[in-house]
């Protein structure tokens, strides 16, 4: 059980997500095991006798997510709204419970996957492990990130931030991650075997989350090589892609594939329409923040940018495109592969980034960490 | 009301009458509807015997059928099982259940029997028992044909008829009620088929909040590469798991003596789609029509069907899975217990069936002639016959789908468990320990896997009680079908409220099978996964499984699910599920 505990407290001790000591990691089998003994045991445990769940995260994030999250649980009403992709998808909205009370917390945890505690923390649960949990919080941190500097930029552009907002605002720039840089070289194509190409999306893998280019250490990576596209599978974390990349022939004779990464749709458009074999998607924080922000008002797709935007839009070179996680009509497999072609990379509405390359990871890679520089400088040229 | 009709019909065979009674909503809420409230009624009469003409079966649909809310077209259909002696259901699609709602019922409590072989047809709340002497022995598809413009069909075939306990019965002539022997108890009250046609309306009580709820589970079903993707069972069928099975090498081959085919990658999904080019269907009101026919009508297989017809019997010829699972449907069978006897038969007699043995013996299984005639009772009765009970790969007497437990521990662990015997589908810990979804777990480990497996037969009680698909819960959640079921209703609810409604559900099926005599011996698997390892090579070893972790995990689901050391329900939790122990 140990074990098990050391893995998802150094998880969000890394990603950045909490501080050495924060979190409170709960796993109910037979028998309810903390991960170390805290005043809010007693009554986090009344959330296991309460809810069909097996396992939970409670922290204070670390900052600048804990400043970000407080700020907008307080300012909420109760439920915080964010407009990623993530978020639409899988987690609806955000509640917040304005007390550390086991049945307020139950009542929030009873309609969503999560519950914002301000002043405490972040609550999360899983059904089936940590790793679900992990994920919920992770992506509760990333989503109130992205809408926080979202609303900024939108406000400062309609003249209605006031001093307090204002004042986080200067604090929380302060401590932003520095901006990812890497002078270094990744394995160098072309690959000569399956266990190279096997390698060379591991290391990538390892990059990405090492940038924090990704949330959740989500995304995915894949490379075609003799007619057979390596990917990441769905849920994998980049960082430990080692026996989870999925072999996908192209003519389509084994659906051993159905694990592999939602995304894969639009990596085997990718690789059939264009000359690319090697591909990286990232959920860069500063690119999705930039791809919600339009000064169209009067467009008649308002609200719905997710799914169809009407205009051709760029950050310097790169194009915005509409698109939703996986398949279907409103796809991005159905908006992705074409836009990329001839580009260093294309951003999703709300979503993240994809670049490609033709004989290994080195070009998408640098791609993907200049795409979110710009998209960072750009924020901060927007809002001056 | 919202969502239900509010209207149950009571139908008695012996003497041919019938009525209608008003549900009780509080009953409604407590048990929803499908599998729950079949549960709540069939509780009543569970220790009479199956062919008890005072058996009830029973048909139910759920609130979310023949509404908009998606993958909810199906029904449950339960009794006692012939095959098993405990509860027995099969939640089945096609447009039955919508119909059943359309005619103004939410389900049908059949009991009594016929004095001589008839058809039931339900038209717009109105019910007539029809003479159907000359469809004996008649194969299902050639009565779904006749009954054509009766609206939706289920039928018995001859194996019921000549008393195959693992019977089936099949919807629109390509949907199996196919698990637990259902088609006999059907026959054991000499009806040979049920129509059912209307043309109600069921009232949502906020269409609005239901479009919202739909959306959010579109998304979430589109996002999935299981159900939408580009492998995934919408473009493949179920058979799309059939290369994954391979890949972990937990594909029952051989009577499960080994867990990897040799030839998988020339029977794969694929292989069907490229040979016989099917064409997408589905159940009533789902978008996901994971289900393949090709152009002369044939289904293609179901992933068990596929995998068992092929690995567990070491056959090679694509051809024989197709005639085999067209030979089940047309006999009315299920595929995974007449694969999995044949196999048993195959290692008892050491003698590898050929295509053409493999197709003979299905026939006459169903028509109960020569070896047939034994191996229509099921492995463990045929295998106990013979002094080889230790190969029959079955729970309960319900023969094992086509997922190794060596290969899954929490699969393990829910054969076990189940209340129906041998079910992937209870607990359906295949999300998770080999899909990812909603994350990966470690399929080679107990650990935490009492507890989850709680949770899955929760959540899939739920599921076939609203009526949903089980598939979508690959991508959506309770939360999101809470929501669906509120506004269907106007019952405000929450995804952890369902949740402890599939507690009380299959608390009560627990509570069923003691009152049978079931105890923890028979939550238990065949000694072959304990002491005998699959297939190993440098990269994996499929090891048998502990028997000692098994134990653990087993006793640790007993104190999870509120139990007593030996399985048996406790007065007090069923009182504070609202329930009695019988």
């Amino acid at each position: 059980m140990d074990q098990i505990f050391r893995i998802y407290e150094d998880k969000l001790l890394k990603s950045g997500l909490a501080d050495p000591g924060a979190p409170l990691l709960g796993l109910l089998d037979a028998r309810l095991s903390w991960n170390r003994d805290d005043i809010a045991c007693a009554e986090l445990e009344r959330l296991f006798d309460h809810l069909s769940i097996n396992s939970l995260v409670f922290s204070q994030p670390a900052e600048p997510y804990r400043s970000i999250v407080d700020y907008l649980a307080e300012t909420s009403g109760g439920i915080i709204f964010p407009g990623d992709c993530e978020t639409r998808t899988f987690l609806h909205d955000l509640p917040v419970s304005f007390n550390f009370s086991s049945e307020s917390i139950i009542l929030a945890l009873k309609e969503r996957k999560s519950v914002i505690i301000p002043g405490h923390g972040i609550i999360t649960y899983g059904t089936v492990g940590l790793e679900q949990a992990y994920v919920t919080f992770s992506s509760v941190c990333f989503a109130c990130f992205v809408k926080f500097f979202s609303d900024y930029l939108f406000d400062v552009k309609h003249g209605k931030i006031n001093n307090k907002r204002q004042n986080l605002f200067d604090l929380l720039v302060k401590r932003l991650d520095p901006a990812p840089c890497f002078k270094a070289s990744l394995m160098k194509g072309p690959f000569d075997s399956a266990m190279s190409v096997r390698k060379a999306i591991q290391e990538a893998g390892m990059l990405i989350v090492e940038h924090r280019l990704v949330d959740s250490y989500f995304g995915n990576i894949s490379f075609c090589y003799n007619d057979t596209l390596y990917i990441s599978q769905t849920g994998s974390s980049l960082d430990n892609l080692q026996g989870f990349i999925d072999p996908c022939p192209l003519d389509g004779s084994s659906c051993t594939a159905i694990t592999a990464s939602s995304e894969l749709p639009a990596h085997l458009k990718i690789v059939k329409n264009t000359d690319s074999k090697a591909i990286l998607h990232g959920h860069p924080k500063f690119s999705v923040i930039l791809s919600m922000d339009c000064d169209i008002e009067k467009c008649e797709c308002r609200g719905q940018c997710h799914i169809k935007c009407p205009h051709e839009r760029f950050v310097g070179d790169i194009p915005i495109v509409s698109g939703e996680v996986g398949s279907g009509p409103h796809g991005l497999c159905n908006t992705v592969p074409e836009a990329i072609k001839d580009r260093p990379g294309v951003i999703v509405y709300g979503h993240g980034v994809f670049t490609a390359g033709q004989t290994d990871f080195n070009r998408p890679f640098k791609n993907l960490i200049k795409i979110e520089n710009d998209c960072r400088a750009e924020y901060f040229n927007r809002i001056r | 009301m919202y969502g239900w009709c509010g209207k149950i019909a009571r139908l008695n065979l012996s003497d041919q009458t019938w009525s209608v009674e008003t549900a009780d909503p509080e009953i409604l809420k407590k048990f929803i509807g499908g599998r729950g409230l079949a549960g709540y009624y069939l509780s009543k009469r569970i220790t009479l015997n199956w062919d008890d003409p005072d058996m009830p079966l029973l048909i139910f649909t759920g609130p979310l059928v023949n509404t908009r809310s998606p993958t909810s077209g199906r029904m449950t259909i339960m009794s006692r099982s012939p095959l098993t002696g405990t509860v027995g259901d099969s939640s089945v699609g096609g447009s039955f259940g919508t119909e059943l709602k359309k005619a103004g019922f939410d389900g049908i409590i059949i009991t009594g029997k016929s004095h001589t072989l008839s058809g039931i047809e339900i038209l717009n709340a109105s019910i007539h028992v029809t003479d159907a002497c000359h469809l004996a022995g008649r194969q299902t598809g050639y009565v779904h044909s006749l009954l054509k413009g009766k609206g939706s069909t289920a039928v018995i075939g001859p194996a019921a008829e000549s008393g195959v306990v693992f019977s089936s019965i099949i919807v629109d002539r390509h949907f199996a009620a196919g698990r637990s022997g259902i088609g006999r108890v059907l026959a054991s009250k000499n009806i040979k088929y049920i129509t059912v046609k209307g043309n109600g309306k069921t009232k949502i009580f906020n269409t609005q909040d239901l479009r919202k709820a739909r959306e959010d589970v579109f998304r979430l079903a589109a996002a999935s590469p299981i159900l939408l993707g580009e492998f995934g069972i919408s473009r493949f069928g179920t058979g799309a798991l059939y290369d994954l099975m391979d890949a972990r090498c937990m594909m029952p081959t051989d009577n499960f003596r080994q867990t990897k085919f040799s030839r998988a990658s020339l029977m794969n999904a694929h292989a069907f789609k490229k040979r016989y080019a099917p064409k997408k269907i589905g159940c009533r009101g789902c978008h996901i029509l994971c289900k393949k026919i090709t152009k002369n009508r044939t289904s293609i297989p179901e992933f068990e069907t596929m995998s068992h017809f092929s690995a567990l019997l070491d056959n090679s010829d694509i051809n024989t899975v197709i005639r085999a699972n067209r030979i089940c449907n047309e006999m009315g069978m299920d595929t995974i217990s007449a694969a999995a006897t044949l196999a048993c038969f195959s290692e008892i007699s050491q003698k590898r069936l050929s295509p053409n043995e493999i197709v003979s013996l299905l026939l006459d299984i169903g028509k109960k002639r020569g070896m047939g005639t034994e191996l229509g009772m099921g492995a463990s009765t045929y295998a106990k016959r013979l002094g080889r009970s230790d190969l029959a790969m079955a729970v309960k007497g319900q023969e094992l789908p086509a997922y190794d437990p060596r290969g899954a521990y929490g699969m393990a662990l829910a054969y076990a468990t189940s209340t129906r015997g041998g079910c992937h589908l209870r607990a359906y810990p295949v999300s998770h320990e080999i899909l990812r979804k909603p994350v990966a777990t470690d399929r080679f480990s107990f650990k935490g896997k009492a507890r989850i497996i709680k949770i899955g037969e929760d959540l899939n009680a739920v599921a076939d009680s609203l009526t949903a698909c089980k598939f979508i819960f690959f991508a959506a959640s309770l939360e999101e079908y809470a929501r669906i079921y509120t506004a269907v209703t106007g019952i405000k609810t929450t995804g952890q409220d369902l949740y402890k409604t599939g507690e009380r559900i299959y608390y009560n099926e627990r509570i069923m099978n003691a009152a049978n005599g079931f105890t923890e011996k028979d939550d238990d698997l065949p000694g072959r996964f304990f002491d005998s390892p699959g297939y190993k090579n440098t990269s994996i070893d499929i090891d048998p499984i502990d028997r000692e972790a098994f134990l653990k995990a087993r006793s640790n689901y007993y104190m999870v699910r509120k139990l007593d050391k030996n399985g048996m329900p406790v007065p007090d939790m069923a009182r504070k599920l609202g329930l009695v122990v019988l």
